[in-house]
């Protein structure tokens, strides 16, 4: 089950609360039962999660609160200590390296951003963007040419000398991406970064991050409670329940095919024809399909729609790299619509 | 369960007031506990640390060579700063000893505080530092003062640091905490007094044993403030410090210690200011200084002496707490940036202040005066004070001794008779019973041991004239310090002084508040509960007020539009909300009550207090730990109660 562009894959880890849980979990041959689980006098944070997070994607865990998963993002960067399983990152897995090995791999692969910032109050914005090339033991020079270059990167150039308390709460959180991304990790962990900011805020703040990835090709976890911040940015969704992942899959799989009640709860209000990419309704091109109107493949629906204006009758749908791939048919656009 | 309460409590009572009635012929071992069985623990205490002195050794050395080494280490400071400020350095010892270098001038002291001052709170506070310290200088008070400041400057960062470090491995490791957390609580009921003597008795008479003193006695709240303020820091930003990769020193260093630097620095006024209170406390082991001055004054009487002594105290308890609270302010506030190149451009007040020494020394061997204040421009006002003194006492003396006597006879006296008269094992089985209604069975066991400790070691007598003294300040205080608290609490004006007032009572180290009782009505009882009143008045407005102001005003809003008058919103609404805080109040002035009461040993009470002034006299640690113990017992006792019935009061009042 291995994915060979797996960059961090989680296999049957468990986190449970409460004394003694890794015996406990031995003894009941790696999976116990809810019921065994609250008998023992224990709390499962999180259950049985085996997932894989691949190279370049956006991998967004979505549960509402108490669902576990602010506790699996620190499960997979071992800032929590999990009860049993394994956590792969590039093959290495994480719950048997050394703690030196651990500072290691932190410092120089992994990048996280908080859901309130966490930066530090007596640090300027500079200080705080080189704090982690500063533990690093990096020269000043070099760290602050670094830091410079990822505050112009989101947007904060000329508020170097500023302390975090003078910044907006969006303001701060830019500081807190900088920050994360000024040692160039490999994996990008997210822990609700935009929770704490007004709806106004969130929206551009999302804006704001999917440009970065354009830019950067990070690989991502994404934590969030909110289902329509899930849809608008991820390539994969797991969603959470009682610390188990109820459905993992692309938002069109989850939106179209919810596995159980409690996701298609928050599936009803979401519009299909924002979620639904013009790749997955298109037919088999036809010849000549590439000399009218084209749509790009990740478009979704609602993206498309309005070229059906001009009174054409298809789109031509194209890949990355600009490759006829299929046709777009207005009638099948139409009804997607209709049905909401 | 709730309407069943009184009833309880009422059949306790009544069982209580039968047995102390009538049981006296049949069991007089339960009103006087038997001497044959009293625990001989202080015998034991002082045995253990005599042989501790004389033959305790860890090998390579005895305990004597350690606390002899820890003494030379602290001697160290001790003798750069007091010959700094007071003596100048010294080439030889005793009467022989010649200054080779003499202390900072005056002046210059002066100007390094308003510096200071300038530096971390502008120029309003470089003026008042400035003028608490040219008090000290015009009052004659100056050299006192300057030991007892030189104290403090070792004490207190010492116990900063100290306290930092043990807070930072409470901190890491839980076991340590769990261990340390008892003392910690354990320490801050037991009476100052009771510290001094087994340092009296482990490291001698001096300044270097008040010194050890300040330090144990300043420290353990930094420790609290420690381990609060770096719990208090986001788990958020411990993550973070986790996802950058920090080493355990970098996380402690660069990421722990300077997110809690804010509360850290509340923690570095509150060492300076009990160092300062201690240190006038310790002049009885030998710190000298303003305390020494006081403490002279109090044995000779000489109420102006003492007097001018105490406003010297207060300036410089005045000054330091103004300058602690602007650095804590300053130093957690992250800096404006200086963009100034150049060492001297960056460092303007380091290069104000040494030209300041240099000059002012240099010119002192020029102009006396500018090294030592003139004796001609000294102002005395202790002749003054003592002429007032005893204006009041020839024009007042009848009307104050009557006061005194009316409230010795009606109530002192009568109250120390009946409390007297209690059998102790009644009362302890009441203690009991108040817990475990209170707080269950945990309380119960602590609320019986406790007075069972009190009355087998033999201090039943003396610990029933402690709470006979402590117990009626209480009430006085509150009487006085509740209708204030409520009258202030809702006119903000009136708050304003009232909290300013209150504030700076508290800064004000105990000792200074027997001087003007002991003045107007000599020594005794009745002295020593003016006294204690007046220190504990404080926390009683304090609580009150706060309490009052905090009731929801929603809640009084409410109130207005059902129509209640203001008489009714005070007392159907506001006093009722408030009754959780003004508990906490009572626990308060109960605590400082007991503090105060060690230190009236001096004017004269024959209680607990005196026990331990005895023995400190008298260099007998065990007594004095034993009934340091035994007042702590009391205070734990009241504390857990009144606590656990605050707790109660907020359950019934739905606030919890």
């Amino acid at each position: 089950m291995t994915n060979p562009e797996a960059k961090l894959v989680c296999r049957n880890v468990w986190k449970l609360f409460g004394a003694d849980a890794a015996s406990f979990l031995a003894a009941h041959g790696g999976h116990p039962g809810a019921a065994a689980i609250t008998e023992a006098g224990l709390v499962g944070a999180v259950r049985q999660v085996d997932l894989d997070v691949r190279e370049g994607e956006i991998f967004v865990i979505m549960g509402l609160s108490g669902s576990g998963k602010s506790t699996l993002v620190r499960l997979m960067s071992r800032l929590i200590e999990p009860s049993g399983g394994d956590v792969l990152f590039k093959g290495e897995n994480l719950l048997k390296v050394s703690q030196a090995r651990m500072i290691e791999i932190r410092r120089h692969q992994m990048g996280m951003v908080f859901q309130h910032f966490a930066l530090l109050p007596h640090l300027t914005v500079l200080d705080n963007v080189a704090f982690p090339l500063d533990i690093q033991g990096m020269s000043r020079a070099a760290r602050e040419a670094r830091a410079r270059e990822m505050i112009e990167l989101v947007g904060l150039a000329g508020k170097e000398r500023a302390y975090p308390r003078q910044l907006s709460g969006g303001q701060q959180q830019r500081v807190g991406i900088a920050r994360s991304l000024a040692v160039e990790p490999e994996i990008w962990f997210l822990d609700e970064p935009f929770s704490a900011l007004d709806p106004l805020i969130r929206r551009e703040m999302q804006d704001e991050f999917m440009r970065l990835q354009t830019v950067l090709h990070k690989t991502i976890v994404f934590i969030t409670h909110d289902f329509d911040e899930a849809i608008r940015l991820a390539d994969r969704i797991a969603i959470m329940k009682d610390g188990e992942i109820v459905q993992a899959g692309t938002p069109e799989e989850i939106v179209l095919t919810p596995a159980t009640s409690y996701v298609a709860e928050f599936t009803r209000s979401v519009a299909r024809a924002k979620v639904i990419r013009a790749r997955s309704l298109m037919v088999a091109a036809r010849p000549g399909d590439a000399e009218g109107p084209t749509v790009s493949g990740r478009s979704n629906i609602s993206e498309a729609a309005p070229l059906f204006l001009d009174g054409v009758s298809h789109l031509g749908v194209t890949d990355d790299a600009g490759k006829l791939i299929g046709r777009l048919e207005r009638d099948a656009v139409v009804s997607l619509m209709l049905r909401g | 369960m709730a309407n069943r309460l009184p009833l309880a409590w009422l059949l306790a009572l009544g069982a209580f007031v039968i047995f102390w009635l009538f049981a006296g012929p049949y069991l007089p071992a339960a009103f006087e506990y038997p001497k044959a069985h009293v625990i001989k623990l202080a015998k034991w205490i002082s045995a253990a640390m005599k042989w501790l002195i004389d033959e305790a050794s860890f090998g390579l050395f005895s305990f004597t060579d350690l606390t002899r080494f820890i003494s030379a280490v602290l001697d160290v400071p001790y003798t750069v700063a007091s010959s700094l400020l007071s003596t100048g350095f010294l080439e030889g010892s005793g009467s022989s000893a010649i200054q080779i270098v003499p202390p900072l001038p005056w002046i210059a002291v002066i100007g390094l505080v308003m510096l200071l001052g300038h530096w971390l709170g502008g120029r309003s506070l470089a003026l008042l530092s400035g003028a608490c310290f040219l008090f000290l200088a015009v009052f004659g008070q100056w050299t006192s003062a300057m030991i007892t400041l030189a104290s403090i400057l070792v004490a207190a960062p010492l116990g900063v640091i100290f306290g930092l470090l043990f807070g930072i491995a409470a901190w890491r490791w839980r076991w340590l905490e769990r261990i340390i957390m008892p003392l910690l609580d354990l320490m801050q009921t037991i009476p100052v007094f009771a510290y001094l003597v087994p340092v009296l008795f482990l490291f001698g008479f001096g300044p270097t044993a008040a010194v050890i003193a300040t330090l144990i006695f300043a420290t353990p709240p930094m420790i609290r403030i420690a381990i609060l303020s770096l719990r208090a820091v986001p788990d958020e930003i411990i993550d973070l410090g986790h996802m950058v990769g920090c080493t355990d020193r970098q996380m402690t260093w660069r990421v722990m210690v300077p997110a809690a630097r804010e509360s850290l620095m509340v923690g570095m006024n509150q060492v300076i200011m009990l160092s300062l209170n201690m240190v006038i406390i310790a002049s009885m082991i030998g710190a000298g200084g303003l305390g020494f001055d006081v403490l002279a004054a109090l044995r000779r009487l000489d109420f102006g002496a003492g007097l001018e002594a105490g406003f010297a105290i207060v300036a410089l308890a005045i000054a330091m707490d103004r300058l602690s609270q602007a650095a804590a302010e300053k130093l957690s506030a992250p800096s404006p940036e200086n963009r100034a190149t150049g060492f001297l451009a960056r460092h303007p007040y380091l290069l104000a202040g040494l030209a300041l020494v240099l000059v002012t020394s240099a010119l002192g061997y020029m102009i006396p005066a500018i090294r030592t204040y003139p004796e001609a421009l000294q102002l005395s006002t202790g002749t003054f004070w003592s002429e007032v003194v005893a204006w009041i006492n020839v024009n007042f003396f009848d009307t104050l001794e009557a006061i005194k006597n009316a409230m010795l006879l009606n109530v002192l006296i009568p109250f120390k008779r009946f409390l007297g008269g209690l059998p102790w094992l009644g009362v302890t089985a009441l203690l009991g019973f108040a817990g475990y209604r209170l707080g269950g069975w945990r309380l119960a066991v602590l609320t019986t041991c406790l007075p069972l400790f009190i009355a087998v070691t033999g201090q039943w007598e003396k610990a029933m004239i402690t709470l006979y003294l402590c117990g009626i300040s209480a009430v006085i205080a509150s009487l006085i310090g509740i209708p204030i608290g409520i009258y202030s609490a809702t006119r903000d004006r009136v708050w304003a002084w009232v909290q300013l007032a209150i504030d700076t009572l508290q800064t004000l180290p105990s000792f200074v508040y027997l001087m003007p009782a002991v003045m107007l009505f000599r020594v005794g009882d009745f002295t020593a509960m003016i006294a204690v009143v007046a220190f504990a008045v404080a926390p009683a407005i304090r609580y009150t007020a706060l309490g009052i102001r905090k009731v929801d005003p929603k809640l009084i809003e409410a109130g207005r539009a059902m129509g209640c008058t203001e008489w009714q919103i005070l007392t159907r609404i506001r006093l009722k909300l408030a009754l959780p805080e003004i508990l906490l109040g009572l626990n308060q002035t109960i605590m400082f009550a007991l503090s105060m009461l060690v230190i009236t040993a001096l004017v004269g009470t024959r209680d607990l207090g005196q026990e331990v002034y005895i023995a400190l006299t008298k260099a007998d640690t065990g007594r004095g730990l034993v009934a340091g113990l035994s007042i702590a017992a009391i205070a734990i006792i009241a504390d857990r109660l009144i606590s656990a019935g605050a707790i109660h009061a907020r359950r019934r009042l739905g606030l919890e």
